[in-house]
């Protein structure tokens, strides 16, 4: 007979951590867990980050943002068909992609910056495989009950309660995963209008395509992968132990306090012993299934919930908390020496995160306020680069797209600097001394067919300079494309 | 059996195969790879049912869908041909190209229309961009043998140059010389007078000599002056635009051979919305009148 008491008023919980190294073996069926809930700072940091994190995803699409006529009114949207992507108040072109490339770039440094401080801390809290794994396990939890009640219906014949309940809790997963497929379309069309046309079977087909990988992707990965997707699928466990350093914040089971451990019997002496009391409230709590006792493992997602189960036990058995905490590698040296512990944040390697975070969100913040509202491309006719009139003048053709990048229409002055005696005419435009007045729609591109005509006796060498250039005169704006006029010379 | 060796560092079996000495552990294959091929398997077998998948001596299993690739897309391009024609349609109404500035819809639709219908149809003689080729005449200058008005185009469009079609416009360029209705002199003579109408050096003697000749056999048709005639499709020879191109050789070869290049009728392969979209593209091109 085992001894089934940790500690007076403890029960050892009956667990094994299935994932612990000495079982990692990789032919092996996944075996299930069954993470026991836990109550505590950390987890109700995790309610917190979790409503934010679903929230966000799941009403951005349907907040709106005016934009003025002919605009999508949504906030968020990437609009494929119409080429464009919108952010609240920033419009992006096709062209301007590179502000999406500088918007990954500062969620790379972000991650960096905040995994040198703080270890996993995206795995644990943010990511969105722990995000809907805990909303998939509070499913599970309410049809289906806490730890022990799912492993007693785990293993009980099937019944109709079991099949019933079975069904009730798959269905629901279905139904998050269905939304959560359906969310990702509504960032990618108006949500107001595409949810009846998905819901009546009148969506297009990519749109399905898309609900669909998504609803499976989460049912799996969310229902039954789990920790196996943060453990074989995921990059980032093997990419973290190059970002984080001895001082960086991990949780950690403060060995040297909790050892030797063992059971507590009553009115037995903490002296000389540890306060870890075996009770493995700690691997119950864990989603990987471990045991964070074997110290710092690549399935550990630092989700810190041992944290709170251990802390629980602390205050029941009368000893301080924080036996399994956030500390530093370097803390456990300095207490093995028997120095003061110290927690340093700002190191060489968190000031150059930081830096250079700070430095390219400066940067695209610059380069957003600056954003051009107009742009100007010119394009010369190559097929023949240049031709011969009957007058013996030689005439060069240039297809010149102006970008009106702004949510309005406007006036603008086209005008082309060619050298003294050169005509110039465009299709359907008229041409008054060098420049031509053209009307462009909001957001859109306005496509002028420019000919600049030069006689024999204009023609001084094989290229002469020409440049176009575009204005706005209420505005002051100004763009300009210097370009080239060809002959064959004099 | 005996050849089951179990390796000793893993306790896992070997398949018996060494290479130098590295033996292959006969682990199981992953549980994952497994699903996925069995998975496989039996989507083939619903496909092979649903799909054409067999073939046979003069068919195929046409499975019991019944689809058919090949049919889609016939079924695509009819529906993609009549959306088109209801497009196009529109351009019937234009009678010249101020009606078509007018509208820049329909300057855009036909713009758009041309551009490609000139790559299919007319860049394999005219040029990607009309720039012509000796004996194809260049699209973009401001020089025609037949008119660079908006109708006049549209007519050389619809029925061509000395093509087979009634309505064709027909000009002929004789073969002079070698046909004898000119002595050699003569038509030397005249390579000369042609080549300082435009302008070049030529050899005063021959030029008087062919002033008179020119008058009584070219000037019918070129002019009296060379300016050319459109409704004959005479080229203006005064200008430094050549067809044939303005050596002595080039000019000398057309008086001895003759020319007459032929532009196909195009009503028998483009529709009257086809060609008018051609029309305004070629007006635009550069040389429009």
């Amino acid at each position: 007979m085992v001894a089934r008491e940790a500690a007076v008023g403890v029960e050892r919980v009956d667990v094994e951590a299935v994932n612990s190294a000495p079982k990692r073996e990789l032919y092996k069926a996944r075996e299930p867990i069954y993470p026991k809930l836990v109550h505590g700072k950390f987890r109700t940091l995790k309610w917190g980050v979790l409503f934010a994190t679903l929230g966000v995803y799941y009403a951005l699409p349907w907040l709106r943002w005016a934009r003025g006529p002919g605009e999508p009114d949504q906030a968020v949207l990437v609009d494929f068909p119409g080429q464009r992507f919108y952010f609240f108040f920033i419009e992006i072109w096709p062209d301007e992609l590179y502000y999406v490339t500088g918007l990954l770039i500062l969620g790379a440094l972000a991650l960096f910056l905040a995994t040198a401080l703080f270890g996993r801390v995206w795995c644990g809290y943010t990511c969105p495989q722990t995000v809907w794994t805990d909303l998939y396990i509070v499913v599970e939890r309410l049809v289906e009950g806490d730890r022990n009640k799912r492993m007693r219906l785990a293993s009980a014949p099937w019944s109709l309660n079991k099949i019933s309940k079975k069904f009730a809790k798959h269905s629901l997963w279905l139904l998050i995963a269905m939304a959560t497929g359906g969310a990702w379309v509504f960032y990618f069309h108006d949500a107001p209008t595409i949810l009846p046309q998905l819901l009546l079977g009148r969506a297009p087909m990519s749109a399905y395509l898309f609900m669909g990988i998504l609803t499976f992707t989460t049912y799996i990965f969310a229902g039954s992968m789990r920790e196996q997707v943060c453990t074989f699928m995921c990059p980032w466990p093997r990419i973290q132990a190059a970002l984080t350093d001895e001082e960086t914040l991990q949780v950690t089971y403060r060995e040297d306090r909790g050892e030797p451990r063992g059971a507590h019997k009553k009115g037995e002496s903490w002296e000389g012993r540890g306060d870890c009391i075996s009770c493995r409230a700690c691997v119950a709590a864990c989603p990987m299934g471990i045991d964070i006792r074997d110290g710092a493992q690549l399935e550990c997602i630092n989700c810190a919930l041992c944290i709170d189960a251990c802390d629980d036990i602390m205050k029941k058995v009368d000893r301080p908390t924080g036996l399994i905490a956030y500390d530093t590698d370097k803390n456990r040296e300095l207490r093995a020496a028997g120095k003061k512990e110290a927690f340093n944040l700002i190191r060489p390697r968190t000031i150059l995160y930081a830096f250079v975070l700070g430095l390219v969100a400066v940067m695209m913040a610059y380069g957003l306020s600056k954003r051009a509202t107009i742009e100007l491309n010119v394009l010369r006719d190559r097929t023949p680069p240049f031709v011969q009139l009957s007058s013996g003048s030689i005439r060069n053709a240039y297809t010149v797209k102006i970008l009106n990048k702004a949510n309005e229409t406007r006036d603008l002055v086209l005008k082309v600097d060619a050298p003294d005696g050169a005509q110039i005419s465009a299709i359907g435009e008229t041409v008054e001394d060098g420049k031509i007045q053209i009307n462009t729609e909001s957001d859109s591109v306005h496509s002028v067919r420019l000919f600049v005509t030069l006689p024999q006796i204009s023609i001084t060498k094989p290229s002469v300079p020409v440049t176009i250039s575009i204005l706005d005169p209420q505005s002051g704006e100004e763009a300009a494309n210097p370009t080239v006029f060809l002959s064959e010379g004099k | 059996m005996a050849e089951n060796e179990i390796d000793e560092h893993s306790g896992i079996e070997t398949t018996g195969h060494s290479w130098d000495g590295i033996k292959e552990l006969n682990n199981p294959l992953p549980r994952w790879w497994v699903i996925t091929w069995y998975i496989c398997i039996v989507f083939s077998i619903i496909y092979m049912i649903l799909m054409p998948a067999w073939p046979g001596i003069h068919s195929y299993t046409k499975g019991l869908r019944n689809h058919s690739e090949r049919a889609n897309v016939a079924a695509a391009m009819a529906d993609l041909e009549a959306g088109r024609n209801v497009t196009l349609k529109k351009l019937l109404v234009v009678r010249s190209v101020g009606d078509i500035e007018q509208d820049p819809d329909l300057l855009q639709l036909s713009m758009a229309a041309g551009a490609s219908l000139f790559g299919d149809n007319c860049a394999t003689c005219h040029g990607s961009g009309g720039q012509g080729f000796s004996g194809y005449p260049n699209l973009i200058d401001d020089d025609w043998l037949w008119g660079g008005t908006f109708a006049a185009i549209q007519q050389t469009l619809q029925h061509g140059v000395r093509a087979d079609d009634p309505e064709a416009r027909i000009g002929v360029m004789l073969a002079y010389g070698r046909d004898g209705m000119l002595p050699r002199e003569q038509v030397s003579d005249l390579v000369e007078y042609v080549t300082s109408l435009s302008g070049g050096e030529a050899d005063a003697q021959a030029i008087a000599r062919a002033t008179p000749v020119f008058a009584q056999t070219c000037a019918s048709c070129h002019g009296a002056d060379g300016k050319g005639n459109q409704t004959l499709g005479a080229p203006n020879l005064t200008d430094g635009i050549w067809l044939y191109g303005g050596e002595r050789q080039n000019i000398h070869e057309t008086l001895q051979n003759g020319r007459g290049g032929v532009m196909p009728a195009w009503t028998t392969r483009l529709s009257d919305e086809q060609i008018v979209a051609l029309a305004v593209y070629v007006h635009s091109l550069g040389g429009g009148e």
